[in-house]
Parts: structure tokens; C-alpha cells; sequence
């Protein structure tokens, strides 16, 4: 096997953060090589940089022996290095051809020679299994089409190491089998692939080698023969964290209840639901997965009281809501940690203390009957939060957006609680969060269930579905299939509901 | 007088001022369409209408070929294009601000120039502007002959340009670039693509456009610059492109629909002029088109990188 690519220490840093920390290791032909790590762990950085992306502090990158320039994208591809991101670099608007036209043409030509271009995708679509139709455009496409519409544009200047950014991230069991069939396909021609994750046991069925970074630094490396799951676990996370302990639940009373509710979706808002009929019960919590996109994030909104359904009834304690605002649903005891912390939970330009009582402004130790808020009471509410919830920070002064996203959520999630909610509604409240916080969020969740409240949990990743929920729903193009006990579902079944094929 | 107001319809002139003022507006659209659908935003559009009318029409005042004006006009355009783009592309700086800022720049300094080579008239004078050409033949065809073959060569280039930008928005490796521009820079950046350099080129190229639209204004149309003669086209045309849905094809339906609400309100008022006042004449064909925007813009998608600062090497 000929050596492909060899990365020589390089080094990156952004502002204070060491993001690569002297990494080196290479790739050979038709090999495919993983890089593991935990989020932030510096992986996306350093593909990054060797897609030119990034300019590297210091070290070198060799692709078949010669010396190539850094920070220089075009000259990577020219070399025929080829990279698809995590987040789809595809313009919407337009169709699959145009997107994977734009790279192969000189900006300066006259006419694009789209009947050819055509021609070669057919080819490679045929080569490598990659179905796709050139003419549709990208917005009608699902997550799994225009990730191969991603890796056609990557083929198509006939690249020999391609790069694949966590491609397993949003898809269903079903579109992971087949994208590692594509993968298959691309090694057995003798192209050389690093795909990137932090899904260990999808990287142990398909990589030859396995590099593990963990805070900037190259932690280790395996290869195939050698693979053991529990010590590449351990070189992940550096410390063996404790994932919490499946216990069920003890089920009370029904705290919130839809009946036949809809929502049309409009163009360009999201999902609509259709004939949503829910129950949620005290002691419970409740999972609903689903690939995002599918109405989760509109579900949780309506749950919360910030968007009116067009019709059906909402009940909590049994009692019809009429008044349907935040403020109104938060009265009765709703809790919300929406999906996007950083725009729709916390003011990041605010330092902490503002953040930790900008839902207490009515309350009356904090602010008093004119309005004004107490300065003293503040440091001390706040004060509290973090230490219950060990959120770590310098300063109450210092800017939200400076701390961890973990940290955030930590200190979003104990802002709640402080007003000591009945019903809990969590919006993939783990995603983007290192190991550590996962755990104290995960474990926060069920405490808040062991005292008898209600919670709703909704996320993309089954096994901490599997791991927290009592019960489970599924959620496919706004409806809403279950409940179904945790331990009477297969990960699998989810899979195929996930994609509405398997309705049980 | 209800049929009276009808028959204004079939009159071939109406259709002929229909054609004419739709022009600096068509011209003005496109520009802005090109710039927005690289993901800026272009309010600097009115000053540099007032500029390329001014430039064109002093060029050809102090001498120059009328084709020369027009070129001297599309520079002047994208010259304030240039720095539009170093500040909303290169800096990043706030569109709207800065567009609005062009805006009374470009304009301000028109004036200031018209003022120093003109000192003392007070009645602008005129040059000999573009004559209309009767195309052999299909100009005497009636009715149809006078509103489309007896028009200026600008005439025919203002409407020639909407299938130039056609081709080059759909067909042209650097249209579908600028494309990407607007709707995911990362597309671009991904393959290799400045796109700084690409949205910098399509504001100038739009910004050009617009400027020779406001040439049309002194040489085709009044045949002299006056303070304030763009009125408010710019502004309009920033509405035909959300009329229009970004689409150039649409742009010229939009331009036609406009236009014909002011020839037709001109028209309207010499009728009706003792029993409505002028002023009601004079409002609607703003009115009409704030209600088509309505209509037409509800169901329409805004290029998803518009004003969106593209900045390379950050974190996206």
C-alpha cells in the first residue's frame, strides 16, 4: 500500500484555545482511517486544516510524498483531496447538477456544459451506488440524499482521499448501512478515506485504523486486529465516566394531555403536526425520537406555550389551557430547555447574573413591586443555581457566551428548576455537550423524575433514549406514533419508525 | 366617464410610455437582483441612480459619444459598487446602514459636480439624446408598431439586458457562483471559491446596471439632469426585485406593472382632474404596488445568505 497522506505536527490555536496540539499520523491507499473524539476534541479543526480551510500554527501536510501548501483549498482539491462537511456545503435553491457544477468549471467560461456534467454524475451515481436525481433540487432532498449528493461533488474531481466530517451524525440505522456500503465501494478502487466521529461502535465496524485526539492532543492509535472497545472508551474521555443506571420510573398521575391537535406548517416555518393525541404522566419520562426535522422542535414549542395549535386541546392538571403564552404555561409549572441554548435560552452578551433571573423578574425576592431588581438577592439566587448545579464559571459578571455549552445548559436547566416545575419539557438538552455534562444532565432529568415530575425528552440519539426514557414515542412527518415501553422496542424498530417504514 | 377611463387602454401611446418608463426601473431591478441574490443587499441604489444620471449626462453635455455616456455611467455605478462591497463584504459592516449612507453620498456628490461645471444655469440645459429608431417594417405595424418598434436603441437595450442577466444568472459558471454566493457561501468556500470576490464583482456589476439606469433618466428620457429627478425609483425597484421573487424573468412583468400604473395615473388625471384630486391619481401606482407586493411577495424565499456577512477562516 502507498502512503497517501501524512500529517506532520501540526499545531492550531484559537485564541486561548489549543484546538491541535502536535498531531501526526497518515493514510494509506485504500485504507480507511477514523478519527474519534469527543465533541471539541479538535477533529473538524484538523481536517479542516488539511482541506486548507484553516492556516495550521506550525507543522507540514504530505500528500503522495510532496509537500503541500497550507490554508490553500483549491490546491488541496487540485491534488485531489476531497472533504464532506458536516454541515452540507449545498446552496438549496438549486439544483443537484448546479451545486457540483460550480467546482468544476473556470469562473470565467462562457456556458456551463450541464449535459456532460450530467453524464459524469450518472457515472459515478452507478460506480459507487450513490442513487441520486441530477435534476431535483436540494431542498426536496432528505438529509440522506444530500449527503450523497455531497460525496458525488467530492468524486467528481476525481479525488484519491476523501474526507467524511461525523456523515453518520443525522441519519437513520438504515442510511448508516448504506452509506458504509458507499464507503466499501470507495476503498475497494483504492481511494484513501478518514471519516470522523464519536460514535464508537459505528467507527469499529467500518475503519482499518483507528486515531483517538482528545482535547488537541493525539490520545492513541489501533489498529484493526487490535480493536478493543473499552480502551479506546478510555482514551476518549481520558477518565471512565459513569453513564446513570436504567431504573424505571414510578408512574403518578396525568400532568399534561393533547388531544387531536394540529398545526399546518407553512412555507418556510417548520414542521407541522398532524392529529397529535399525548399523554404525559407524573414519574415518567417520556422520550420521543425521531430524525430532527420532523416536528420534535414544533412539539416542544407547543408544549411550552410558544406556539398556538390551529386546533385540538391542551390540558394540564386536567385543566383546558386557554391562555396559550410562555409566561402562561410557566404559571402552571412548565419548564422548557428549548433546542438552540445559545439563542432561544440564554442571552449570550449577558453576563450570568442577568441571565440566572431573567425569568424571575416577577418574582418577589428578586424584584420588587416596582419592577426594580434587587442587586443582593440576585447574587445570592444565582449563586445558588450555579452551586446547585455545578455550573462552573470565573466571574457572575462575565459574558454567558464565554461558558461551555455544558455550563450553559447546566445553568439554563437550574434556572428551572429554581421555580420548581411540575412538567419539564427538554429539547435535545445533551446534543453538542461533552461526555462529563451529558451525564449530569442526563442525571438531572432523572432526578427531577424520581421526585414525581413529568418529563419530556426529546433527542436524536437512541441509545440515551434507550438509556433514560420510561417510555417512548415516535415522531415521523409531524405524527406521532406510540407510546411504546422502552424495553418492548429493538434500537432497529425505532431505526425503521424514524423513517416512517416500520408504523407497528 | 367610466368608458372614458377604459379607452385609455387601447390607446397605443399609454402602451409606448408604458415601455419607456419601465426601463431605468427594469435596469435599476436587475442591478439590485444581482447584488442580493449574492447575498448584499443594495440600498445604495438611489444615489447611485442620481450619480449615473448625472455622469452620463455630463459626458455627453462636455462631449462624448452617447454609447461613451452610457460606459461612463455603468463605472461611475460600479466605482460606489466598490465600496459598498468593501464595507458590507470586506468589513462586514451593516448593509442597510451603509446602502443608505451610498445612498447620500452618491447623491450629494452628484449635485456638488452638476454645481461646479454648471455654475450659473438655471434652466438645466438639454443634450441631443438617443433618437427613437423605427425598425424597418415592424414598425409600421399598427398599434404594435409604435410601442415596440419606435423606441430609443437604450429602449431595446434596457429590455435586451433581462436576457443577458437571465443567461448569465442560470447558464454562466460565475452567475451560478454568484448564486451560491447568497444562498450558502460555505458551497462556495468548500470548492475553493473566494467569496469575497465573487460578492464584491457581482455588487459592482449590479451597481453598474442600476447607474445605467439612471442614465436613461437624462439620455433617453428628460435629456437633462435635474436636483432630485430619480424621485424615489431606486426605492421601487428594491420592491420589484421582492416582487419579482428574484427572479429576473419576473423582474420585467413587475418593471411593466409599475410603469403602466404611472402612465396610466398621468393619463387619469388630465380626465378626471376637476372631480378627483391629482394628488389621488398621483398616489396610485404606489398604493397598487405596495397591495402587489403583498400578494406577490407572501409566498416568496429570500436568498438564504442575504445580509449575511461571509467571513473566511471563522468558525461557521
Amino acid at each position: 500500500m502507498h502512503s497517501l497522506l501524512e500529517v506532520e505536527s501540526i499545531s492550531k490555536s484559537f485564541g486561548d484555545l489549543t484546538a491541535n496540539n502536535d498531531i501526526s499520523f497518515s493514510v494509506s491507499e485504500g485504507e480507511i482511517v477514523a478519527v474519534l473524539g469527543e465533541n471539541g476534541a479538535g477533529k473538524t479543526t484538523l481536517m479542516n486544516i488539511i482541506f486548507g480551510h484553516y492556516l495550521p500554527d506550525s507543522g507540514s501536510i504530505k500528500f503522495k510524498g510532496e509537500k503541500i501548501p497550507v490554508g490553500n483549498t483549491r490546491a488541496a482539491i487540485n491534488l485531489g483531496i476531497g472533504m464532506v462537511h458536516q454541515h452540507f456545503t449545498l446552496a438549496e435553491n438549486l439544483s443537484v447538477l448546479e451545486n457540483i457544477a460550480i467546482g468544476n468549471q473556470s469562473l470565467l467560461g462562457f456556458s456551463i456544459d450541464f449535459k456532460q456534467i450530467e453524464h459524469k454524475i450518472t457515472k459515478i451515481s452507478g460506480e459507487f451506488g450513490l442513487a441520486v436525481d441530477p435534476r431535483a433540487i436540494i431542498s426536496d432532498l432528505s438529509i440522506g440524499e444530500k449527503q450523497r449528493v455531497e460525496i458525488i461533488k467530492t468524486l467528481f474531481g476525481d479525488c484519491e482521499l476523501v474526507i467524511l466530517d461525523e456523515p453518520t451524525a443525522s441519519l437513520t440505522p438504515q442510511e448508516v448501512d448504506q452509506l458504509f456500503l458507499i464507503i466499501r465501494s470507495m476503498v475497494k478502487v483504492g481511494l484513501g478515506v478518514i471519516i470522523i466521529s464519536h460514535k464508537l461502535d459505528e467507527i469499529l465496524r467500518i475503519s482499518d485504523r483507528i486515531i483517538v485526539l482528545r482535547n488537541g492532543k493525539l490520545t492513541g492509535s489501533m489498529d484493526k486486529a487490535n480493536f478493543d472497545k473499552s480502551i479506546l472508551a478510555e482514551m476518549i474521555v481520558g477518565k471512565k465516566t459513569e453513564r446513570p443506571e436504567k431504573n424505571k420510573g414510578k408512574k403518578t398521575e396525568k400532568l399534561m394531555e393533547l388531544i387531536g391537535l394540529n398545526i399546518s406548517s407553512n412555507v418556510g416555518s417548520p414542521m407541522g403536526l398532524s392529529d397529535i393525541n399525548f399523554e404525559l404522566f407524573g414519574g415518567e419520562i417520556h422520550g420521543i425520537a425521531g430524525v430532527s426535522g420532523n416536528g420534535q422542535r414544533t412539539f416542544a414549542e407547543v408544549m411550552a406555550g410558544h406556539i398556538r395549535p390551529d386546533s385540538g386541546d391542551l390540558l394540564i392538571n386536567g385543566k383546558r389551557i386557554k391562555k396559550i403564552t410562555p409566561r402562561a404555561f410557566m404559571d402552571e409549572g412548565v419548564a422548557y430547555i428549548p433546542e438552540d441554548r445559545t439563542s432561544d435560552g440564554v442571552v449570550g452578551e449577558l453576563s450570568i447574573l442577568d441571565n440566572g433571573v431573567l425569568t424571575e423578574t416577577k418574582n418577589p425576592k428578586i424584584a420588587n413591586r416596582f419592577g426594580f431588581l434587587n442587586k443582593k438577592s440576585s447574587i445570592k439566587f444565582v449563586g445558588e443555581i450555579c452551586e446547585e448545579n455545578d455550573v462552573r464559571f470565573q466571574s457572575l459578571s462575565q459574558p454567558t457566551r464565554l461558558l461551555s455549552g455544558g455550563n450553559i445548559q447546566k445553568l439554563l436547566i437550574g434556572r428551572w428548576l429554581k421555580r420548581n416545575p411540575e412538567i419539564i419539557i427538554a429539547c435535545q438538552p445533551t446534543r453538542g455537550l461533552d461526555e462529563g455534562a451529558i451525564v449530569s444532565v442526563q442525571k438531572l432529568l432523572l432526578e427531577e423524575r424520581d421526585k414525581g415530575k413529568a418529563v419530556l425528552f426529546i433527542t436524536e440519539d437512541l441509545d440515551e433514549l434507550l438509556l433514560v426514557s420510561d417510555v417512548i414515542s415516535i415522531m415521523f412527518d409531524g405524527k406521532l406514533m406510540g407510546p411504546y415501553n422502552y424495553d418492548k422496542l429493538e434500537k432497529r424498530e425505532i431505526g425503521l419508525m424514524m423513517t416512517g417504514s416500520g408504523i407497528l | 366617464m367610466i368608458i372614458e377611463f377604459l379607452e385609455l387602454f387601447v390607446n397605443a401611446g399609454f402602451w409606448a410610455a408604458t415601455v419607456r418608463i419601465a426601463c431605468p426601473l427594469l435596469l435599476a431591478t436587475l442591478g439590485e437582483l444581482i447584488c442580493e441574490r449574492a447575498g448584499v443587499l443594495n440600498l445604495g441604489i438611489e444615489g447611485i441612480m442620481t450619480a449615473g444620471a448625472m455622469v452620463g449626462w455630463t459626458a455627453v453635455y462636455l462631449g462624448a459619444d452617447l454609447s461613451l455616456g452610457i460606459i461612463f455611467a455603468a463605472l461611475i455605478g460600479a466605482i460606489f459598487g466598490l465600496i459598498h462591497a468593501g464595507f458590507t463584504v470586506h468589513l462586514g459592516a451593516s448593509q442597510h446602514v451603509t446602502g443608505i449612507g451610498i445612498t447620500l453620498l452618491a447623491a450629494s456628490i452628484s449635485y456638488f459636480a452638476f454645481r461646479l461645471i454648471l455654475p450659473t444655469s438655471t434652466t438645466p440645459p438639454k443634450i441631443k439624446a438617443f433618437e427613437p429608431i423605427e425598425i424597418l417594417y415592424l414598425s409600421d405595424i399598427p398599434f404594435l408598431g409604435p410601442i415596440f418598434f419606435q423606441q430609443t436603441f437604450f429602449t431595446y437595450l434596457a429590455f435586451l439586458a433581462v436576457p443577458i442577466v437571465i443567461w448569465f444568472l442560470n447558464r454562466s459558471p460565475f452567475g451560478l457562483a454568484v448564486k451560491m454566493a447568497g444562498e450558502n457561501p460555505m458551497a462556495l468556500e468548500a470548492q475553493g471559491i473566494n467569496v469575497l470576490r465573487i460578492r464584491t464583482i457581482a455588487v459592482m456589476i449590479g451597481s453598474a446596471l442600476m447607474a445605467v439606469g439612471g442614465a436613461y433618466l437624462t439620455m433617453s428620457a428628460f435629456n437633462a439632469f435635474y436636483f432630485g429627478m430619480i424621485n424615489g425609483r431606486g426605492w421601487i425597484a428594491v420592491a420589484l426585485v421582492i416582487f419579482a421573487a428574484w427572479k429576473p424573468e419576473r423582474a420585467i412583468l413587475g418593471a411593466l406593472l409599475f410603469a403602466g400604473l404611472d402612465a396610466y395615473q398621468v393619463r387619469a388625471q388630465q380626465l378626471a382632474g376637476a372631480v378627483i384630486p391629482y394628488q389621488f391619481f398621483l398616489m396610485l401606482p404606489y398604493v397598487l404596488s405596495i397591495a402587489a407586493m403583498v400578494f406577490a411577495a407572501k409566498s416568496t424565499r429570500y436568498p438564504k445568505a442575504l445580509l449575511i456577512p461571509f467571513r473566511r477562516g471563522e468558525r461557521h
